[in-house]
């Protein structure tokens, strides 16, 4: 049967009534708007990117490109050019081109950074929901262990793994996805347990339903709206983890360009004037602070109900 | 009740240390390769790796190497440096490489909290008091901004502004250790602006959201509907039910000030602990490592646990946890 109070479904009788509940569409504020356009922007990159870019990411421009027309000059500098027609970016410290670099970069740094947002969520939605419904041995076995995750700092976490294990691409996927699987536990959890309790569980519970109905039927849609501002919030926070990580040398790898590490290899130019370090910088600023700008919007809309989850 | 509280809180902590410290001796011992090996270098006998691993207990298996690993840490003896990082050699004492990177991670984290704390609990405090102001707005959007860009950016264009424009001070801080007066504030002063600039947006935004709560409560409206003056109602009813939150949010950041700490020392080449912990994590200095992992969680640890207590302390509902 379905349920009538719903208004998803969008015709159902009780929407004509005159005291109907007004229907809850989402209104953007200006900010939200920019940030929406912001994230399109990014992920279009993500995908042409590498095909829009003028050289690859890992071409060293040719001197040839930087000699001025009537200049005897034949072996110009090419390492941190100022924006020009050949490098409208301007150049790197090894004399490659900032804007394929920034664009490449978007693809490894937003798609690792995604990858491990996923992973995150998969494993912190699907053990958070088990210790929800699981009883109180599950519970407490893996809220312990994650308090413990939870108690080192996430950079320390890192540092020492990868002091261990090294660093690839993968590594740093499934490692980042595992310290902030700590974090989407708890919410994911916390969120499950108050929807467990409910009178709407309790009816289908009486009805005879089994757990997986309950968990995929009620659990999941009731806590589905909180964990994808959460999911943003998140986003950003691994963004700017995975960055800090590459620019402290030990994230992505060189030659593969990614914005974090972008940032440190051109740091020596800072002096001289160059942007080559600010480019990066800046798409990692708009990106991030486009996302945040959405949730802002989206939690306001929410009621707040989840800023009380997540302190 | 109160005492069983602090008493259990107190023992949460040394098991999450001993959780913590097993995880990252677990860690670190996964990699081939043992201390014997590296001491001895080309001189590496069988007999020889033999006699040095029987004397220094690598022959045991891991959870007594575990337990030894522990008693020594808790004794204060941190075993020997692998590869000599930052100032030290191979074999050198790691207690000798963290003393002086300590006291300059130390200093430079009690300065920042000492200016942090002060400057935005008074603008946290004065956006609440204010809400839509344009002093409010104000300090919503800049702190927005900045919690949402990488602490690297912000240093970066501190250099670029301070350094590279106006040239008033060095781009990186190089010390020898006994620099005193004008020259130490000079080497401190940048990687100082970086993270109270960092920290503070962090602390004002909670300040300001904690206070904001504690004003929607019912009984601030019962104050304001009685008429009490504005100024009355924030210094005498709101201020004393926020201090146990606000303690919590400054212990929080200043645990948070743990990793940003590590970016800043890099960036501005500040020769604190931070910075040896990176160097041995490049040149996998495991036990370095360790003991600077170390190091780093039980600051945290101990901030954590001062952050519950604020919170029990002024939440006489806490004391009793369901």
């Amino acid at each position: 049967m379905a349920d009538p109070i719903q208004t998803s479904g969008g015709t159902t009788q009780f929407e004509e009534l005159p005291d109907a509940p007004p229907r809850r569409r989402m209104q953007l504020s200006w900010p939200g708007k920019l940030g929406v356009c912001m994230v399109v922007f990014w992920m279009v990159i993500v995908f042409i990117g590498p095909s829009i870019s003028p050289y690859h990411e890992a071409d060293i421009l040719d001197e040839a490109l930087f000699i001025v027309p009537g200049s005897d000059d034949l072996y110009p500098a090419t390492d941190f050019q100022p924006p020009s027609k050949v490098a409208w970016l301007g150049t790197d410290y090894l004399g490659r081109d900032t804007l394929s670099r920034t664009l490449y970069g978007a693809r490894t740094t937003i798609g690792i950074s995604l990858a491990s947002t996923l992973l995150a969520y998969l494993v912190g939605v699907t053990l958070g929901i088990a210790a929800a419904v699981g009883g109180m041995v599950l519970d407490s076995v893996l809220s312990r262990l994650n308090d413990a995750i939870l108690s080192i700092p996430s950079i320390m976490l890192a540092l020492v793994m990868i002091a261990a294990i090294g660093s690839t691409i993968p590594i740093l996927i499934v490692l980042t996805g595992l310290i902030y699987a700590a974090s989407v536990f708890r919410i994911a959890r916390s969120l499950g347990l108050d929807v467990m309790v409910s009178d709407f569980v309790e009816a289908a519970r009486v009805r005879g339903e089994g757990l997986w109905w309950i968990i995929t039927r009620e659990i999941l849609p009731n806590v589905a709206m909180p964990m994808a501002t959460d999911f943003g919030l998140r986003f950003v926070y691994i963004i700017l983890f995975i960055s800090s990580l590459s620019f402290l040398g030990l994230g992505v790898q060189p030659p593969q360009s990614d914005w974090g590490s972008m940032v440190r290899e051109s740091l020596a130019g800072l002096p001289y004037g160059s942007i080559a370090p600010l480019v990066p910088a800046l798409a990692i600023a708009t990106l991030t602070i486009a996302i945040n700008m959405i949730v802002d919007d989206v939690s306001a809309h929410a009621g707040g109900k989840l800023a009380k989850k997540m302190i | 009740m109160l005492l069983q509280a602090i008493l259990r809180r107190t023992a949460v902590g040394i098991a999450t240390l001993l959780v913590v410290s097993v995880l990252i001796f677990i860690g670190t011992s996964v990699l081939p390769g043992d201390v014997a090996n590296i001491i001895l270098g080309q001189m590496a006998t069988p007999e020889s790796l033999a006699a040095l691993r029987a004397k220094l207990g690598l022959d045991e298996p891991a959870y007594v190497r575990y337990f030894i690993w522990l008693r020594d840490l808790l004794s204060g003896d941190l075993g020997f440096s692998k590869a000599g990082a930052g100032a030290g050699t191979v074999g050198t004492p790691i207690s000798e490489m963290l003393a002086p990177r300590l006291v300059n991670t130390l200093r430079l984290a009690g300065v920042v909290a000492a200016i942090a704390v002060p400057i935005s609990m008074a603008l946290g405090l004065l956006a609440a008091m204010y809400p839509g102001t344009r002093l409010d707005r104000a300090v919503t959007f800049t702190t927005l901004g900045l919690i949402s860009v990488p602490e690297f950016l912000v240093a970066t264009f501190l250099v670029l502004v301070v350094a590279v424009h106006l040239g008033w001070l060095p781009a990186t801080a190089y010390m020898s250790g006994n620099e005193t007066g004008w020259k130490l504030a000079k080497a401190l002063a940048m990687p100082t602006l970086t993270l109270v600039i960092v920290a503070s947006s962090q602390i004002m935004r909670m300040t300001r959201a904690t206070v904001l709560n504690v004003m929607s409560s019912p009984y601030i409206e019962m104050a304001i509907l009685k008429g009490v003056p504005r100024k009355r109602i924030i210094l005498r009813h709101a201020l004393f039910n926020a201090i146990g939150p606000i303690v919590n949010v400054i212990a929080l950041n200043l645990a948070y000030l743990v990793s940003g700490v590590v970016i800043v020392e890099t960036i501005f080449s500040y020769p604190g602990l931070a910075k040896l912990m990176i160097d041995a994590v490049q040149t996998r200095d495991l036990p370095l490592v360790q003991a600077c992992a170390m190091i780093f969680c039980f600051t945290y640890i101990i901030l954590i646990f001062i952050a519950d207590m604020a919170s029990i302390l002024s939440n006489p509902r806490l004391r009793h946890p369901k």
